[in-house]
């Protein structure tokens, strides 16, 4: 190990760590880099892969109900692929996204020199690769990999064979990467601002990641205990989820809601961020209502904790307790149409163009729209126990999810991209890329909404035939929604490599923050020196000023 | 740039310990994951990755300690490094509150259900005729048999007391080292590194009563559960804590730091009053009530 | 970018809420799907309608608003147009009434809800208990205080056409997936009571016409209720993930008029006491072996399959398995009591005493296992009553 001895020198012996070193080896500038903006595109491309594969997985599943009847899959495979696709789609893929964005952008957007502790935000991200080789290598086991749904809930999830263990531990190791990516989001936030860079001058994006990293910090060692329960009742004997011993299997849904449900904000804040960026600069108007926007994501975070039994209705809580939850659960729509209103305020007047980022982010705003409000309509808890566990449900999340998160995530990703790489996009496909994907969602998940109406459960491979033509429409449209990504793929591919067009520091014309004031593409070694903050550079200095 | 500016953040440009800690971690895991399907000889690949995080945790510290020594960190690292410290203990305690609620949910709840009243009338009458509720319990199935539970006045009493007291030679400890006087510093947290090991002994001893005396178990229902789950992961922090502040010993006899440079000294301290306070809830909600 | 795309952008929005409304009101004549709640055959499940109808307009309403707002300054607010962008970032006022307005629009939908949640929690005053009992993968009901007691699981011939590639069409089967061999008979008009509860994992059990699910949770039983107004057959799922069958667990309630309904309950009484005889007597090997097949088909085959293979690793061969094929008084006792903490469930509280003895012969000799055993009834039930 001498070979590490001798390297940590040169971190103290580089001349002038400002000049723009890059690392010469493959594996010295990826396995062992520091730098927020390697770590960054090893998070983006590690949450493309796995954005593919659980893609994959999830057209196995629309393969699957294409038609009545069982024709590819044995149930169990199937319920394999529903449990594996929703766990690398949450945890694979979108979650890792937010956080490729946030080292990428925090701290060229706060004026920082890098993340506040990089060798962790190495080990951060080299956690994940792992973490994931592990939980899908269950898939090769004899039992197969975990099939109990994404929620793990007992005691079925304890009759899952010798994957079980592994599936605990790649859990464990994935909230470790997500407890350490969050405490540097922090300590980089709150310590590592330019001079001038005051809390209430901070981009969006930036609020948005410190609120969600806040979120992070609060559940994710509470899903660690409650996987770690799990594994105890299944392996040492305890019951804390067997009624014989005192325990209770709907005190593991408690303890995994109250993860569950702030993890679904974990997944939409930082969309919510990147939104409230790109608005502004295609309207080329401020964003409207800066502060009120800081105070509802706040909100929304708080009330996040105190609604999780809203995914319990039906387990026979005791009437006050629905009560309750459905109240709390209500009250999220008064922050959360603040921003949706917000958002509209800011495009009214303004002088709007149609970049792909700012169409991603207008198809955002509609769409994320349409899953809040079914998601209202599920708070109602009597309603509910007609909607709960159909496909009405599995529409909901997925408009929230799908234009929601990753529709935002490719809004940030053509918003940012000339930024990353110095060269212009394909505008043309990446429309294209747009329309083809907002016309297919559609396809894909709105007819998911008569489905569950008419009484269709989720999770299940088989059906009756009076279901037969929207899961057609749906699997149609999931197919098309994949393919197209296909072209995401295509551009960014180009744009890395083939693009000759090169980007301008401040791509978009009327774009404001720090992160346009550097170089495109972004030196590697950012803001050493803290820039002087002057009220053009910074985004909200005028509102809050008043 | 820690040469030329003073006051420059600094950031290291490589790092080779992550992947090696990303190794030790995966194979400490997957082995233990064999070994609990029933592969017993993956014990010792487990044990070659515990071997290799610890490893690696020396040589991270080891070169983050050099570093700090000699003195490229500035007042800015040293206030990351603290943010840093206190939301790890944060995520800790959320983790414990996990186990916390677990505790409360069942006693409060499930266990009065299971026994008929609130909404589990039915429950008792047609699932677990004549379960009477009750606390300590270990189900109307009575998992595990019969146990005695550990009375909160005997060993566990005398461990709060030794923790208590452990927080108070800490911040002497504390005390000295702002002042200067490293002799007193090494004496009181020799002190606390024993203090530490005799709580441990001692709930050792407690737990071996527990098991061949008591028939108190970790299969004793949802009181074993909650029993040896609590006091188990809080003994585990205790035992790190203790070797944590074992190492700033060490460190403090090499003379490493001064009155107004000790972070590394402070990070264990507060997660030693943590495992304290985390003690106290034990004390009070697992053995008094 | 300019008049063509404002053109194409206007006339794409008024088709999509065209098309959106359209499809909600057209859709069932048009497909021959239904794509709405059923209003059901209770008070209820009425009631649950009606909520859900409620918000689901206000929803849109708040839909159009938003977007109509929206669209319009998309169109209008456009750079290619040459509109110069205003300046303000915030307005007070707005901002008030934008928080106060959807506060007023969740009062008043938290009023009806909150009634509509009230009234379903009352179970008081049942004119008739039924316990439900999920397992995987089928239903035990008890009609409590009248001994009436059977299991409910997937028909034969879904089951037959649910298999992989099965090679029958679906659409040829009467009530794909939908259709059972025992469905719950109950009265019309009469306040039903259910308790609810399972033996293995969580189940949940819903008849979408009745306006509610309620979960299975083993260990507890929940309390629901219904009163049904129209005779008729309903039919639902299990609506928790149960394991790999959870998809073929369906429920079948048959609604029958209070005089019928008294009729079937009392030739059900017969036949258990008639049943309940033949127990005592010998039977002989042929009955049972014909008799256990069909028991195996039913309750066995979903895990130990059809040929005995099993599934491995999760469900062992009963082909060549060692307790097939050996002692036979530790098979009897697997059979009887499961396994805790598998899938293989203790059947001594799910089939009669028969049953179990036709299943024990038939896989003694079946796929191979040609042990010669033969299990009678009585030695079962003299089993069970020890
Ligand atoms: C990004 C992820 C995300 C987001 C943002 C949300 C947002 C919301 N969700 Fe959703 N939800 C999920 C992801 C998400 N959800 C997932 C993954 C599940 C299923 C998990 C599983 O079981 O596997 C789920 C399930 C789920 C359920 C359980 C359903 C069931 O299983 O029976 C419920 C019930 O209350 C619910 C409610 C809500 C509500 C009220 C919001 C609100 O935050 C929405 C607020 C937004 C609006 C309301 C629209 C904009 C507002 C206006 C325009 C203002 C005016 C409006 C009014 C006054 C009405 N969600
Ligand atoms: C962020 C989270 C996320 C995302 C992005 C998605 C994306 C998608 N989801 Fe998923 N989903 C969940 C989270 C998510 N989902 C969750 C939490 C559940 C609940 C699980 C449970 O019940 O436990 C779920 C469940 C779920 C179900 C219900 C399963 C069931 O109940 O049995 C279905 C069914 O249609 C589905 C479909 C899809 C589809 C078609 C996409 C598409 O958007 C995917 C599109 C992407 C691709 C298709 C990959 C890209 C393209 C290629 C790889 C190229 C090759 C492809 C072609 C050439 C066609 N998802
Ligand atoms: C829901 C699934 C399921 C059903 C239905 C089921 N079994 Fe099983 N059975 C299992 C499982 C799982 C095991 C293995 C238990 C273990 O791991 O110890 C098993 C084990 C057995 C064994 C012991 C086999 C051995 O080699 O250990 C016998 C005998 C058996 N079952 C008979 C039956 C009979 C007879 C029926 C029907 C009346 C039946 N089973 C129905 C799941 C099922
Ligand atoms: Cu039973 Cu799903
Ligand atoms: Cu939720």
């Amino acid at each position: 190990m001498s070979s590490i001895a001798a390297h940590e020198s040169d971190a103290l012996r580089m001349p002038d760590a400002q000049a723009d070193h890059k690392p010469h080896g493959f594996l010295d500038r990826w396995l062992f880099t520091t730098n927020h903006k390697d770590i960054g595109t090893l998070y983006l491309v590690f949450s493309l892969l796995m954005f593919l594969v659980g893609g994959t997985m999830a057209l196995v599943i629309r393969a699957e109900l294409f038609m009545p009847g069982l024709q590819l899959v044995e149930p169990d495979f199937f319920n394999q692929m529903t449990t594996m696709h929703a766990l690398i789609m949450v945890f694979g893929a979108v979650m890792p996204a937010w956080v490729g964005f946030a080292n990428w952008m925090i701290p060229m957007m706060i004026g920082a020199p890098d993340m506040a502790l990089p060798r962790m935000n190495n080990w951060s991200f080299w956690i994940l690769p792992f973490a994931f080789a592990m939980l899908l290598s269950t898939l090769f086991m004899d039992s197969g990999g975990p099939a109990a749904g994404w929620t793990l809930y007992p005691p079925l999830s304890l009759q899952t064979g010798p994957s079980f263990a592994f599936v605990v531990f790649a859990v464990h190791m994935m909230g470790i990467s997500s407890i350490m990516g969050s405490i540097n989001v922090i300590a980089t936030i709150m310590n590592m601002r330019a001079p001038g860079m005051t809390l209430l001058r901070m981009p969006l994006f930036v609020w948005t990641w410190l609120i969600t990293a806040y979120l992070l910090m609060a559940v994710m060692p509470v899903l660690a205990g409650a996987v770690t329960m799990l594994l105890t009742d299944h392996f040492f004997g305890t019951s804390f989820f067997n009624a014989a011993g005192g325990g209770d299997p709907v005190m593991f849904q408690h303890i995994f809601w109250f993860f569950g449900h702030p993890e679904v904000y974990i997944m939409i804040l930082p969309a919510f961020g990147v939104i409230s960026e790109i608005l502004p600069t295609f309207s080329r108007k401020p964003l409207f209502g800066y502060a009120a926007m800081v105070y509802a994501t706040a909100s929304i975070a708080f009330l996040s904790f105190i609604v999780w039994a809203h995914h319990m209705f039906t387990v026979g809580m005791p009437l006050e307790g629905e009560l309750f939850f459905m109240y709390a659960t209500m009250l999220i729509a008064v922050p959360t149409g603040v921003k949706v209103f917000n958002w509209v305020s800011t495009m009214w007047k303004g002088a709007m163009t149609f970049e792909t980022p700012m169409l991603f982010a207008l198809g955002f705003v509609v769409l994320f729209t349409i899953g809040g409000l079914s998601g209202l309509m599920l708070s109602i808890a009597a309603a509910d126990l007609q909607y709960h566990d159909t496909y009405f449900v599995v529409a909901h999340f997925h408009y929230v999810l799908v234009p929601g998160s990753v529709f935002a995530l490719m809004a940030g990703t053509y918003y940012w991209l000339p930024k990353w790489t110095g060269r212009m996009y394909s505008e043309r496909w990446g429309k294209t890329h747009f329309w083809l994907s907002a016309i297919f969602v559609n396809v894909l998940f709105f007819p998911q909404h008569f489905l569950g109406l008419a009484g269709m459960p989720r999770r299940i491979p088989d059906y009756s035939p009076q279901f037969a033509d929207f899961n057609q429409w749906s699997s149609i449209g999931g197919f098309l929604f994949g393919a197209t990504q296909l072209i995401f793929v295509g551009v960014i591919v180009h744009c890395v490599w083939f693009s000759r067009k090169p980007a301008r520091a401040r791509v978009w014309e009327s774009a404001r923050g720090l992160e346009w004031t550097v170089p495109s593409p972004a030196p590697y070694h950012t803001f050493a020196e803290p820039p002087d903050i002057d009220e053009s550079m910074v985004v909200h200095a005028d509102e809050v000023s008043h | 740039m820690a040469q030329h500016a003073d006051n420059a953040y600094y950031v290291p440009h490589a790092t080779r310990w992550p992947i090696v800690g990303s190794l030790g971690m995966i194979i400490m895991l997957a082995s233990a994951a064999y070994w609990l399907n029933g592969a017993s000889a993956a014990r010792w690949s487990f044990l070659l990755g515990v071997a290799i995080l610890v490893f690696m945790v020396f040589g991270w510290f080891g070169q983050v300690i050099r570093e700090s020594e000699r003195g490229v960190y500035n007042e800015q690292v040293d206030s990351s490094f603290r943010l840093g410290m206190a939301w790890f203990i944060f995520s800790e305690i959320m983790f414990f509150a996990c186990f916390f609620g677990a505790l409360f949910y069942a006693r409060a709840l499930v266990v009065p259900w299971l026994g008929g009243e609130g909404s589990g009338a039915a429950t008792n009458e047609y699932l677990w005729p004549g379960y009477v509720p009750h606390w300590p319990t270990n189900g109307p199935g009575e998992v595990g048999g019969d146990f005695q539970t550990i009375p909160a006045f005997g060993i566990p009493f005398v461990n709060t007391l030794i923790l208590l007291t452990s927080g108070v030679t800490i911040t002497l400890a504390h005390h000295a080292l702002k002042a200067a006087r490293r002799t007193p510093l090494i004496l009181w947290l020799a002190a606390t590194v024993l203090l530490g090991l005799v709580f441990v002994v001692l709930q050792v001893e407690e737990y071996l009563e527990a098991y061949q005396v008591l028939g108190l178990t970790l299969g004793s229902g949802i009181y074993g559960s909650t029993f040896f789950m609590l006091t188990g992961f809080h003994g585990l922090h205790v035992s790190l804590g203790a070797i944590i502040l074992l190492v700033i010993m060490l460190r403090s006899m090499r003379g490493h730091f001064t009155p107004d440079s000790h972070f590394a000294f402070e990070a264990a301290a507060w997660y030693w009053h943590f495992v304290d306070v985390v003690w106290l809830g034990l004390f009070i909600f697992v053995y008094v009530l | 970018m300019n008049r063509a795309n404002t053109v194409i952008i206007t006339l794409a929005v008024l088709a999509a809420v065209a098309a959106a409304f359209w499809l909600l009101l057209a859709a069932p004549a048009l497909t021959g799907n239904e794509i709405n709640m059923p209003v059901g055959v209770t008070a209820q499940s009425a009631i649950h309608y009606e909520l859900h109808m409620v918000i689901l307009k206000i929803c849109v309403v708040i839909g159009v608003l938003v977007f109509g707002a929206m669209f319009t300054s998309i169109v209008l607010h456009r750079k290619s147009r040459g509109h110069r962008p205003a300046e303000f970032s915030h307005n007070t006022s707005a901002e008030i009434v934008w928080t106060i307005i959807p506060v007023l629009i969740l009062i008043s939908m938290a009023i009806p809800a909150t009634t509509a949640l009230v009234k379903m929690e009352d179970a008081s005053g049942a004119d008739l208990t039924i316990k439900v009992t999920g397992f995987q993968w089928k239903w035990k009901y008890e009609y409590l205080d009248e001994e009436v007691a059977f299991i409910s699981a997937l028909s034969a011939d879904s089951n037959a056409a649910r298999q992989l590639r099965s090679g029958i069409d679906p659409a040829t089967v009467d009530n794909y997936l939908l259709d059972v061999d025992h469905p719950l008979v109950l009265p019309v008009g009469k306040k039903v009571r259910f308790l609810i509860t399972a033996d293995d994992v969580i189940h949940a059990w819903w008849v979408p016409d009745f306006g509610w699910k309620r979960d299975a949770i083993p260990g507890f039983v929940n309390e629901a209720w219904t009163l049904i107004e129209q005779p008729g057959t309903y039919r639902g799922q299990c609506a928790e993930l149960c394991g790999k069958d959870h998809g073929f667990m369906p429920i079948v309630v048959e609604a029958l008029p209070e005089p019928e309904f008294q009729a079937w309950l009392a030739a059900q009484k017969t036949r258990s006491q008639a049943e309940a005889q033949t127990v005592a007597s010998e039977w002989t090997t042929d009955r049972l072996l014909e008799r256990g097949r069909a028991v195996y088909a039913t309750h066995c085959a979903t895990c130990h399959q059809e040929d005995g293979g099993g599934l491995a690793p999760a469900f062992p061969a009963l082909a060549g398995s060692p307790v097939s094929t050996g002692p036979l008084q530790e098979n009897i006792r697997v059979v009887l009591e499961g396994r805790e903490g598998t899938a293989m469930q203790a059947f001594g509280d799910l089939l009669s005493a028969t049953d179990i003895a036709a299943a024990l012969t038939y896989t003694r000799n079946a796929f191979g296992n040609d042990t010669g055993d033969v299990v009678q009834p009585r030695t079962i039930a003299e089993t069970t009553q020890h």
